[in-house]
């Protein structure tokens, strides 16, 4: 995918202008007076060596700017490329409807489920109203009354987590955003269809883990789950919210870190350079990982589900004694 | 988590004058200053009225085994799950490395972590309680506090009988990284099976009641009680300055906020909540 230069982070420059480069020389080629294709060739492997070199070895800081990039793929995109039929509902019922939490019907496969996701938007304008995907506690209640929803219809739920974290504003507050966030782990806890939870992107708190509790956690590639995020951590640790990288490392918080902990099931494996380089690629690969999980839980009942998503979370932590 | 709750109430030594020794040896010290009216308070009768300034009402700080003590029938609490201790699964190193950070906290206050549970009764009936140790780290959830949370739940669903918690926490215990985060889900799950029981839980929210504790187990409570004045919510009010870029309003996120705001069911003084929390089991149990 052509990248805007603007959007880039620092890393990945380099292989942008190697690209660039090539696009030239390309368009330098058809226009037909010399033969480029020789040089294209040569560039290409460079291109291809540099992103390897790029991407083999991205630091934990790296990880969370690509979790965080303008370009990559969000809740929508996914449900664009993986689901048909995509019916969504809107508002809590009780106070407002928040565009940060969205979701409804679809068919995976052409059988009917219930996604359900956090949306950033990509400009500056969407993200006003997408609230830059922070949700405050209707976002929550809406949340749970698809996943209510979807238990009395006996549709699994797949839940696609991306943001920085819940609101932290003073409506947010009066309208018990922690209540909010506490009703739907209890409520997901109790659900007795399949859940599958996917990190797409950022991985926020407990404004994340409002809508992941599954049977199933995935994490795309490039993506990061944190109990907060590295800038706050480092505020308070450090005084300093620009060692937000060492905060990153100490945390742990890539895809990686959380397979390497049996925190989270799978990693979903995203393109060369991150999904937002082939988001086409990166929907292909989470579709297939969901569809194997998602078969797996279809052969449990109600009761079993449940009990199969109780000692999954119940088995986290890391303690000594009895 | 955050550090915005730090304010404690200033323990004076004997003599009032020894402004810097006081610090140090407050513990020990035999005068008490409240930290709301300012008045000197003589520690011993303090105590016997846990911690509530004689003077303007102010709720102070109240040890977690003290409250225990106060609250259940003499003799009766058997504390559990006692041998539980942090371990440190990220290698976890700030100003001081976590796992130093454990050792020195264990070493001064004689606890393991920030929680203490168990089984008492409570005018007679048994309950399944536990109470943060709020000196501990601030409260803060990490792996042992949160497996203990979910053990005074799962104790509570075999013995068939209420279960009682007593927050002070600032939230999760980020050292934790993400395990401190996954006990909001562990926890909320145990509460979701108690459920079938049909025994009440009673949730208290002491100052401060925050962040992922505030987030999970202890805005699930049946029931929801406060003490005055205690700042409950989930982000601290730091953040939120930050975020809106605009002072909080007076009395913002104190309990007095909440119970207007339809987020809790009562506010009780300190001294009632032996008989109110009674009360409702009889009614409810
Ligand atoms: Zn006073």
């Amino acid at each position: 995918m052509a990248l805007s230069f603007t959007h880039a982070l620092d890393f990945e420059r380099p292989l942008l202008e190697l690209e660039k480069k090539i696009e030239e020389l390309r368009s330098l080629s058809t226009s037909g007076t010399v033969d480029f294709s020789n040089e294209i060739g040569k560039l290409e492997k460079k291109a291809k060596k540099l992103q390897q070199e790029i991407f083999s070895d991205l630091n934990r800081w790296q990880v969370v700017q690509l979790s965080r990039h303008t370009a990559r793929p969000y809740f929508l995109d996914y449900v664009n490329a993986i689901f048909t039929d995509y019916a969504e509902l809107s508002g809590d019922r009780l106070y407002s409807e928040d565009p940060s939490i969205i979701g409804g019907f679809a068919r995976f496969d052409g059988r009917p489920v219930m996604v359900l996701g956090h949306q950033k938007g990509r400009s500056t304008k969407e993200n006003m109203a997408r609230n830059f995907g922070m949700p405050r506690p209707e976002g929550y209640r809406k949340a749970r009354r698809l996943m209510e929803l979807a238990a009395r219809f006996e549709r699994p739920i797949l839940t696609f987590v991306d943001t920085p974290g819940a609101y932290p504003g003073i409506g947010a507050e009066e309208r018990g955003q922690a209540e909010a966030i506490a009703v739907n782990l209890e409520v997901m806890a109790g659900l007795p269809v399949p859940v599958i939870s996917t990190v797409i992107g950022e991985g926020g708190s407990g404004g994340a883990l409002a809508i992941g509790v599954g049977n199933r956690v995935l994490m795309m590639e490039n993506s990061i789950y944190s109990v907060i995020s590295p800038e706050a951590c480092s505020s308070i640790l450090y005084r300093d919210a620009s060692m937000a990288e060492k905060a990153a490392d100490a945390l742990k918080l890539t895809a990686r870190d959380l397979l390497e902990m049996n925190v989270v099931d799978e990693l979903v494996p995203e393109p060369a350079g991150g999904a937002h380089r082939d988001p086409a690629k990166a929907a292909e690969a989470l579709g297939k990982t969901l569809r194997k999980h998602l078969a797996a839980l279809s052969t449990m009942n109600g009761d079993k589900l449940i009990a199969d998503r109780y000692a999954k979370f119940r088995a986290l932590g890391v303690f000594v004694g009895k | 988590m955050p550090a915005w709750f730090s304010k404690k109430p200033k323990i004076l030594s004997s003599d009032p004058n020894e402004a810097e020794l006081e610090r140090n040896s407050r513990m020990e010290g035999l005068w008490v200053k409240c930290d709301d009216c300012g008045e000197i308070l003589y520690r011993a009768d303090l105590e016997k009225v846990l911690n509530v300034c004689p003077a303007c009402s102010h709720h102070m700080a109240l040890p977690a085994r003290a409250r225990l003590n106060a609250l259940l029938d003499p003799g009766s609490f058997e504390e559990l799950d006692t041998g539980l201790e942090p371990q440190d699964p990220l290698g976890f190193s700030d100003s001081k490395k976590y796992r130093d950070r454990i050792k020195s906290t264990k070493k001064n206050l004689g606890e393991n972590d920030a929680f203490v549970s168990g089984v008492g009764k409570l005018d007679g009936q048994t309950v399944s309680i536990g109470a943060f140790i709020f000196e501990f780290m601030g409260g803060s959830m990490g792996s042992v506090v949160g497996e203990k949370v979910t053990r005074v739940f799962e104790r509570a669903f075999d013995l068939k009988c209420p279960a009682i918690l007593f927050h002070a926490s600032g939230g999760a215990r980020m050292q934790e990284g993400i395990f401190s985060l996954m006990q909001m889900a562990k926890t909320s799950a145990a509460i979701s099976r108690f459920r079938a029981v049909k025994k009440p839980y009673l949730s208290v929210m002491l100052h401060p009641t925050t962040g992922g504790v505030a987030a999970s187990f202890a805005w699930l409570g049946d029931v929801i009680l406060a003490e005055p004045k205690a700042l409950i919510g989930f982000a601290g009010p730091r953040v939120i300055e930050q975020t809106i870029r605009q002072k909080l309003p007076e009395g913002f996120q104190r309990s007095e906020f909440l119970l207007d705001h339809g987020m809790i069911d009562a506010i009780v003084q300190r001294k009632d909540l032996k008989s109110r929390l009674a009360q409702l089991i009889g009614l409810m149990a």
